[in-house]
């Protein structure tokens, strides 16, 4: 048995260790959010957070992902997850949508370390994460915001 | 005064129940004959499963229902991809309705060729070739104008006022005299119980309050949480998952297998061969890639197509020495070309292209007792029917499909042999019991699996009088028929020639009076497809690069060059000059940098765009800045068109700068990402759009951004380095 913490929530999982974490959410678990992809960690799309950053899930074994703290698109709920997504919703980043909950997740590991990220930041946080439908220009746009709204919000308190 | 519209509407007949060509609303009546039924309870977009549908109340037609809780259903025909349409048809609705926008609610169409096909292909439901506004521009106005109209008479009976006195304004019904007031769902059940109208007004461009402005995507949300339903992501109870050992190269077949080490790996339920390769089902998706690993395939090469690129390109390059058959002839080609005072040649050739989409292919089929159930992201509704009811046994109509979110297209899930649907039927067909298949396609399946761009090879020879002018144009393709043997091939093959072939070519806009454009066609097992913007994939990079090369030849800057020739055609010449403009054309730029210009029309939308490049110290093509102009008629949603314009010409930009298939010994080269390069945000240009005012119909989006960047980057490049550029993927001479 494979012990899991997701989203807060144990898990006891009755799977071949070497099963890649991202079946596991998918098929398993049924969070069906992270997405498969590529299957080799070229595209981003199965990005969850392992103990808070980004991770490709197609290619972790699951037995890899035993005693941390997985977090998927399902689960992620902060404020920078917050303001990446108000940003991404007012800007219509999204497109066929397939791999952007890969982009957000990695969004918010950006700005969890980074409040004031350039482009350069962002091209280099963002660049394992493929869109075919090319979102990119509007992905920078949106997390200079959700950064500037992140860093009215810290002004604030 | 009982007219139901402000008299500055222009008035628009419908004719309820009309069988004629044309633009047709499908009307029926409620509760007469209202199957098949669009669906509202089971999984789709944005719904995950789970919504709970309550009573229709009022539903006038085959597009709108509204619900006794104020929502307003807009049932979308088309197959949401990336494009938008599930917004931009919704926003037809709305705008005639008036509703509110936090009110529409977008609800996937069934299959049913008879309601909801696309009014540019016939009896045919599908969505391509950058038409799903263009088609349904009318039909879903009308669609919301009868529902309003019907609103409006129902608040009129009940209110005792005249129908013309009443406002319709976010949702609400209100008489100013009386200060009556309604939401539309108080009224939809008087309104059921209104006449459906024989005829509605449209609005006036003027009139419009949603047209024309920025909403917010209606897939947002579903989209950001992930719990948006793609295929992908379907569970059904009992529910197999089929991986597929395909051949290694096209043209081969199983000759035998052995199953026994697959069969042992946990969770693979059983093994069967189908037309299309060896299948292992199992009980979830990793099992069935180790299954498949552990299968062992003996495969009968023997048919096997064997050519690597080199040796398509060096045929090609012979067939184009052959005969050609002729898509346009206008003048005395030969003769001109003999008088010329200069005349220039190249020869170009473009790699097959996998489309790639982030969501490889797969698809849910199941049997049911009068037929089957699929659900999928559905592009090809009544092909799909055809074909998999063949495979089955069934007649089309037994085959129920339910339209998922696509994660991507491109165009590859509308296959005219509806590959991969057929390739599950079959699973379904010889699997054990009925219990549900989910087909996945490996990334690796997906990308070797064929149907690409076809391969081309073009050659162009022009001459110029003293001027510089072109006085004569000849321009040969060689490559594989898109269109041959599909259900298109009657309407679109014509004296040896598949308009997918030459268009972009054959319809060259500018005015040169000797001028031939010619086809030869390939026969290869390599299979090919419609891939985002088709035929200009190619021609617009072989006509747009040369006539460049001509401008050179001639001394002109090529903007000023174009503008000679474009005329008797404004809407080139006007996003010609926007984009120009735009971009600061003519203006000095840093040291190291150079602009490029193209201009083409596809799928009656007019694009130029401009683009800033320079080269790295790697020797990398750097995309700065990339200026787009559009003139795609009424903007129904600007932003919605802004970002198929940055994502279209992104998408043609992956295929200018990286993205090509090879063939070694007959097998595909490049199985996953990390052989076929894709644009990542690294290389993504800072972009710009422009939209031309119009009033004319509005025509497509999808695609005609894609096209003209290619050959905009080999412009710039060439201003950089004095080379000529002969093709795609573009090289810089080492």
């Amino acid at each position: 048995m494979i012990k899991l913490t997701v989203n807060g929530e144990s898990h006891s999982l009755d799977v071949d260790p070497d099963m890649p974490l991202l079946w596991a959410l998918r098929d398993v678990l049924g969070l069906t959010g992270t997405k498969y992809g590529c299957g080799i960690a070229r595209c981003g799309a199965c990005y969850v957070h392992m103990d808070g950053h980004t991770l490709p899930s197609c290619v972790t074994p699951v037995s890899a992902a035993e005693g941390k703290a997985i977090t998927t698109i399902e689960g992620v709920d902060s404020d920078t997850a917050q303001a990446v997504r108000t940003a991404w919703a007012e800007l219509n980043v999204v497109q066929c949508g397939y791999c952007q909950s890969g982009q957000i997740m990695s969004a918010i590991d950006l700005l969890n370390g980074n409040a004031d990220p350039d482009d350069a930041a962002i091209n280099k946080a963002m660049q394992g994460n493929l869109c075919r439908c090319n979102t990119y220009a509007r992905i920078r746009q949106a997390i200079r915001q959700a950064a500037a709204s992140l860093r009215a919000q810290g002004g604030e308190a | 005064m009982n007219a139901p519209f402000k008299l500055t509407r222009r008035q628009f007949l419908i004719r309820s129940l009309s069988t004629g060509a044309g633009l047709t609303l499908a009307l029926y009546l409620p509760g007469c004959g209202r199957e098949p039924e669009a669906d509202t309870g089971t999984a789709g977009p944005g719904q995950a499963g789970a919504r709970i549908a309550p009573e229709v109340e009022f539903e006038p037609n085959a597009f709108v229902r509204i619900l006794p809780d104020d929502r307003v259903e807009v049932v979308i025909k088309h197959l949401e991809m990336g494009q938008g349409t599930f917004t931009g048809l919704a926003t037809l609705v709305a705008e005639e309705l008036d509703a509110d926008w936090s009110q529409i609610v977008p609800v996937p169409a069934p299959a049913d060729p008879e309601r909801y096909n696309n009014l540019l292909w016939g009896k045919l439901q599908g969505t391509g070739g950058s038409t799903a506004i263009a088609n349904a521009y009318t039909q879903m106005r009308q669609a919301g104008a009868t529902a309003r109209h019907m609103l409006v008479q129902a608040a009129a009976a009940e209110w005792g006022v005249p129908a013309a006195q009443i406002q319709v304004s976010k949702g609400v019904l209100s008489h100013a005299d009386s200060g009556r007031k309604a939401r539309f769902g108080e009224l939809a059940a008087a309104a059921a119980e209104q006449p459906v109208p024989e005829e509605v007004l449209l609005k006036e461009p003027e009139e419009f309050t949603l047209i024309g402005t920025f909403l917010p995507r209606l897939d947002n949300a579903a989209k950001l949480d992930g719990s948006a339903v793609y295929t992908q992501d379907i569970q059904l109870p009992d529910m197999r998952v089929a991986v597929v050992a395909h051949p290694p190269r096209f043209g081969a077949k199983v000759r035998g297998f052995d199953a026994s080490a697959a069969k042992q790996v946990r969770g693979v339920i059983e093994v069967i061969e189908i037309p299309t390769g060896v299948a292992v089902l199992a009980d979830n998706t990793w099992s069935a890639i180790k299954g498949r690993e552990a299968l062992e395939v003996e495969w009968d090469e023997s048919a096997a197509f064997r050519m690597s690129s080199e040796e398509i390109l060096a045929d090609y390059r012979d067939r184009a020495k052959g005969p050609a058959a002729v898509a346009r002839s206008e003048g005395d080609t030969a003769g001109a070309l003999e008088r010329a005072s200069t005349r220039l040649t190249a020869a170009m050739h473009m790699p097959y292209l996998a489309h790639a989409a982030m969501e490889p292919l797969n698809c849910v089929m199941q049997l049911t007792e009068d037929g089957c159930e699929i659900w999928n992201g559905e592009q090809f509704q009544t092909v799909d029917q055809q074909n998999v009811a063949r495979v089955l046994g069934l007649e089309p109509g037994q085959v129920k499909i339910n339209m998922l979110y696509a994660g991507g297209s491109f165009g590859r899930r509308a296959n005219p042999h509806s590959d991969y649907l057929v390739e599950t039927a079959h699973i379904v067909k010889s699997a054990q019991g009925n219990a549900p298949v989910k087909l996945v396609w490996t990334r690796e399946d997906d990308m070797l699996g064929g149907y690409y761009r076809p391969f081309y090879y073009h050659e162009l020879e022009a001459g110029l009088d003293g001027e510089g002018m072109p006085v004569a144009w000849r321009h040969r393709i060689v490559g594989q028929s898109i269109m041959t043997g599909t259900v298109m091939e009657g309407g679109m093959v014509k004296d040896g020639v598949d308009a997918t072939s030459v268009e972009g070519a054959a319809n060259l806009p500018y005015a040169i009076p000797n001028l031939e454009v010619d086809l030869v066609t390939t026969e290869l097992p390599v299979t090919v497809q419609w891939w985002r913007s088709v035929g200009s994939t190619h021609t617009a990079f072989a006509v747009e690069t040369f006539i460049d090369r001509l401008a050179r030849a001639a001394g002109r800057d090529p903007v000023d060059y174009r503008r000679g020739l474009l005329r008797g055609h404004p809407r080139h010449l006007g996003v010609l000059e926007l984009a120009a403009e735009k971009a600061g054309w003519g203006r000095p730029l840093p040291e190291g940098r150079a602009r490029g210009v193209a201009v083409h029309e596809s799928f009656n939308s007019y694009v130029a765009e401009v683009a800033e490049v320079s080269i790295g110290d790697n020797g990398r093509i750097n995309v700065e800045r990339v200026v787009i102009a559009v003139d795609c008629g009424v903007a129904v949603n600007p932003d919605i068109i802004r970002a198929q314009m940055e994502g279209g010409m992104a998408y043609g930009l992956s295929a200018a700068l990286m993205s090509e298939i090879t063939l070694e010994d007959g097998q595909v080269v490049q199985s996953n990402f990390d052989g076929y390069e894709v644009l990542g945000i690294d290389r993504m240009p800072e972009v710009e759009v422009h939209i031309v005012p119009s009033t004319e119909p509005p025509t497509g989006v999808g695609e005609p951004a894609t096209p003209v960047i290619a050959p905009a980057v080999a412009n710039a490049l060439s201003v950089l380095t004095g080379e000529d550029f002969d093709r795609l993927p573009l090289r810089l001479a080492v």
